[in-house]
C-alpha cells in the first residue's frame, strides 16, 4: 500500500473541511490539556502530602516492640507438646528497647546493595523543663548526615542549621515547644529523662513540620548526646531506619530482615496505608476526568468523520472507480482521524504544559507548609506520554467505524444515483 | 493462447430484488476485440448501465463469468478487482466525476500514482501529454470547479488514459454535453482508436454517435438483440 499517496489524499480531504477539522482537533487539544494539567496538579499535591508525611517515614524500620514472648516455657515441655495449652495473664517481657548488636547489623545493612542508606536513631520520652513548667516530649538522637540524606530534615528547620547538631550538647526543638516555653535559638533548655537523668542543652534551631502534634513534642539532637542523656553506651540504638532503592519491595525486605536479625520491622506501605489510599483516589480522579474528556472529544471526531463521509461520497466513489480498494479508502479515513488526533494531541501537550506552568506560579501560602510558596505541579514526562497515547488511541477508535463505513460504500450506487 | 479478445462474458445475468425480484440482464454473451470501438444502444431502462458496471468490476453481484484479457475476474477479491480497474480499465461517466480537492493535473495523475508504475515526475509528463492532445494543457493547474462541462469530460478522458488501459468504458459520456462538445469527445475517441488502437466500449442513446462507431450492440429488456 502506498501510504504517501493515502496521506496525501487524507490531507486534501482535510483541507477542504478545514474549519470542522480544527473544531474536532481543538476538542482533542482541550481534553489532553485538561488531562495533563489535572494529572500534573493532582500528582504535585500527592507529592506534597507524601513529602509532608510519607517521606519522613523510612521504607523499613527495625526496632524492638514491647510484647509477650511468643515462646512461653510450656511450649518447650515435651510432656504437653500434643496438648492445647491455655495460659492466662501473660505480661509483656521487657527485653529493653535497645537493639542488640546494633553496630554489626548496621554495617551488614550498609553493605546490602538494595539499601540506599541506613540511619540509626535513639528515641526516648523526656520532660522539657522551663522555669516551673514541665512539658512531656520526645528526644530523637539522630545520625545527622544519614538522617539528612534519607529524610531531608533541613527542609523543616525554620531557624538555624541542622549541621549545628554536630556540636556537643546542642538540640533542635519543635516550633510548638519553642512557642509554649518561650524559648528561641541560642537559649538553654533543661531535660529530664524518665529515669531521672538531667541535662542542659543549647537550642541551635527550631523545626516546623506543619503538624501540631509533632511540632509540640519533637526535638532532635545527635546520637552521642542522646545516648549520654539516657545514660547508655555508644552501642545503644532503639531504631534502625532504612531507605531502599526500590520502595515497592519494602514489605518483602521488611519480612526478610525480621527473620535475619530477629527484630520487629515495619514497612513503609503498612505504616502509611491510609495516606496511600488518598493518593490513589486523587490519581484515579484525574485519570477518570481525562478519559471522560477524551471520550467526548472522540465523539466529536466520530461525528466529523461521519459527516465528511457523506460529503465525500462522490470522491470515495471516484477513488474506488479508478482503482482504490475498500482497504485503501479505509486507511484514508483512519489517517484522517490519526492526523486530527496527533495534531490535537500535540497541541494538547503544549497547552497542558502551559496550564501546568500557570498553576505552578499561583501563590499558595499556608502556615503549616513553610517550604511551599505556590501550588505544586509534578512535571513527569510520563503524563505527556500517556496523554498523547490516549489521544491517538481514542481518535483512532473514533475513526475506525466511519472508516469501515467508507470502505463499504458501493461506488455503483453513487455513480448511478446521479 | 494469445488472442485478441479484450473482454468476454459468459451467461451474464443480474437480478434486482428491490422492490420485487426482477431480472435486469439475461444471459448476456458478448466479446470485444482489441482495437474495436463498440457502442451499446437501447431504450432507457433496458440495462445498459447495469451491464457496464458489471463489466467494470465495480458491481460483483451477478451470475455468469466475465473475462478481461482472457483472465477470469469473477470471484476475485475487492483488492484484486481494484487493481484491475486501476491498471486495465479507464472510465468516463456521464457526469464528470473529478475530485474537487485536486487540480486538473493531479486528478489526471492520481490513478497513476495509485498504480505506482511511474515516478511522479514521469506521471506529470504523461498527464501533460494527454492534456495537450486533448487541448487542455493550459487548464492543468485549474480546479475542476473552474471548468466547463466539456472541459471536465476531457479531463476525465485524460485520467482514463493515464495508465494505458486495455479498454476505456464510457456510460453516456456525451449525454450531458451540447452538440459541439459531443462531437469533440467523439473525435477524441475516434482518434484514439485510429491512432493508438485504443479499445473502447461506450454506452450511448445518441444514435448519431453510435452510427459512427465500428460496431453497435443493441439491447432490449436485458438481452442483446444484435
Ligand atoms: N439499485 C437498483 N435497484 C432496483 N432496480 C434498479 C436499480 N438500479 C437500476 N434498476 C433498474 O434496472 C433497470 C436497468 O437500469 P439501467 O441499467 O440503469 O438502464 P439504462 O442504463 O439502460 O437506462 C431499470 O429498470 C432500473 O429501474
Ligand atoms: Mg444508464
Amino acid at each position: 500500500m502506498n501510504f504517501k499517496l493515502i496521506l496525501n489524499i487524507a490531507f486534501h480531504l482535510l483541507q477542504a473541511r478545514l474549519k470542522q477539522t480544527i473544531v474536532a482537533a481543538v476538542g482533542v487539544t482541550f481534553s489532553i490539556a485538561m488531562f495533563i494539567a489535572l494529572v500534573s496538579f493532582m500528582n504535585g499535591l500527592n507529592d506534597l502530602l507524601d513529602g509532608l508525611m510519607l517521606n519522613r517515614t523510612p521504607h523499613v524500620l527495625l526496632y524492638n516492640e514491647i510484647k509477650p514472648s511468643e515462646n512461653q516455657p510450656i511450649f518447650l515441655s515435651k510432656e504437653f507438646k500434643n496438648n492445647t495449652n491455655f495460659i492466662r495473664s501473660i505480661k509483656p517481657k521487657d527485653i529493653g528497647k535497645s537493639i542488640y548488636n546494633s553496630k554489626t547489623i548496621i554495617s551488614v545493612l550498609k553493605k546490602d546493595i538494595r539499601v540506599i542508606d541506613v540511619a540509626p536513631k535513639v528515641t526516648s520520652p523526656v520532660f522539657f523543663n522551663s522555669g516551673t513548667i514541665e512539658i512531656s516530649g520526645v528526644i530523637n538522637g539522630i545520625d545527622v548526615l544519614s538522617e539528612e540524606k534519607l529524610f531531608k530534615i533541613s527542609d523543616y528547620i525554620v531557624d538555624g542549621n541542622v549541621t549545628d547538631l554536630l556540636q556537643n550538647n546542642s538540640i533542635i526543638i519543635g516550633k510548638g515547644l519553642s512557642d509554649k516555653m518561650l524559648l528561641s535559638k541560642g537559649d538553654i533548655i533543661k531535660i529530664t529523662t524518665s529515669k531521672g537523668n538531667l541535662a542542659s542543652l543549647k537550642i541551635v534551631g527550631i523545626s516546623e513540620i506543619g503538624i501540631a502534634e509533632i511540632d509540640n513534642v519533637m526535638s532532635y539532637t545527635s546520637l552521642a548526646t542522646a545516648q549520654k542523656i539516657v545514660g547508655e553506651s555508644t552501642n545503644y540504638i532503639t531504631d534502625i531506619q532504612i531507605n531502599l532503592y526500590d520502595m515497592a519491595s519494602a514489605p518483602a525486605v521488611a519480612k526478610e530482615f525480621r527473620n535475619t536479625f530477629n527484630l520487629d520491622t515495619i514497612d513503609y506501605q503498612t505504616a502509611n496505608s491510609q495516606f496511600e489510599t488518598g493518593s490513589t483516589v486523587r490519581s484515579i480522579i484525574s485519570y477518570a476526568v481525562g478519559v471522560v474528556l477524551l471520550i467526548v472529544a472522540g465523539f466529536g471526531i466520530y461525528n466529523i468523520l461521519n459527516m465528511m463521509i457523506y460529503e465525500k461520497m462522490d470522491s470515495i466513489a471516484i477513488l474506488k472507480a479508478t482503482g482504490f480498494s475498500g482497504n485503501d479508502v479505509q486507511w484514508i479515513f483512519i489517517s484522517l482521524s490519526i492526523i486530527i488526533g496527533l495534531a490535537g494531541g500535540l497541541f494538547g501537550l503544549l497547552f497542558g504544559y502551559i496550564f501546568s506552568s500557570i498553576i505552578d506560579i499561583i501563590p499558595f501560602e499556608t502556615a503549616s507548609l513553610p517550604t511551599v510558596k505556590t501550588y505544586p505541579i509534578n512535571y513527569n514526562p510520563l503524563y505527556y506520554g500517556i496523554g498523547i497515547t490516549f489521544a491517538l488511541f481514542t481518535t483512532t477508535i473514533a475513526g475506525l467505524f466511519p472508516a469501515l463505513k467508507a470502505s463499504k460504500i458501493d461506488p455503483v450506487e453513487i455513480i448511478r444515483g446521479k | 493462447m494469445e488472442n485478441n479478445v479484450i473482454l468476454e462474458t459468459k451467461g451474464l445475468s443480474k437480478y434486482f430484488y428491490d422492490p420485487v425480484k426482477f431480472q435486469v440482464l439475461k444471459e448476456i454473451e458478448m466479446r470485444i476485440n482489441y482495437g474495436e470501438f463498440v457502442s451499446i444502444v437501447g431504450k432507457s431502462g433496458c440495462g445498459k448501465s447495469t451491464l457496464l458496471y458489471l463489466l467494470s468490476t465495480m458491481d460483483t453481484a451477478y451470475e455468469g463469468q466475465i473475462y478481461i484479457h482472457n483472465e477470469l475476474v469473477t470471484g476475485k477479491t475487492d483488492r484484486a478487482l481494484a487493481l484491475i480497474r486501476n491498471e486495465k480499465i479507464g472510465f468516463v461517466f456521464q457526469f464528470h466525476y473529478l475530485l474537487a480537492e485536486y487540480n486538473v493535473l493531479k486528478n489526471v495523475m492520481l490513478p497513476g500514482m495509485k498504480l505506482g508504475k511511474y515516478s511522479d515526475q514521469e506521471l506529470e509528463n504523461r498527464a501533460m501529454k494527454h492534456l495537450k492532445t486533448l487541448d487542455m494543457e493550459d487548464q492543468a493547474l485549474k480546479m475542476p470547479i473552474q471548468l466547463s462541462g466539456g472541459q471536465k469530460q476531457r479531463v476525465a478522458i485524460a485520467r482514463a488514459l493515464i495508465n494505458d488501459p486495455l479498454i476505456i468504458m464510457g456510460d453516456e459520456p456525451t449525454g450531458n454535453l451540447d452538440k459541439k462538445n459531443s462531437d469533440l469527445v467523439f473525435d477524441i475517441f475516434n482518434r484514439l482508436t485510429q491512432e493508438e488502437k485504443q479499445t473502447l466500449l461506450v454506452v450511448t442513446h445518441d444514435t448519431d454517435f453510435a452510427n459512427r462507431t465500428t460496431r453497435i450492440i443493441t439491447m432490449e429488456d436485458g438481452k442483446i438483440i444484435s
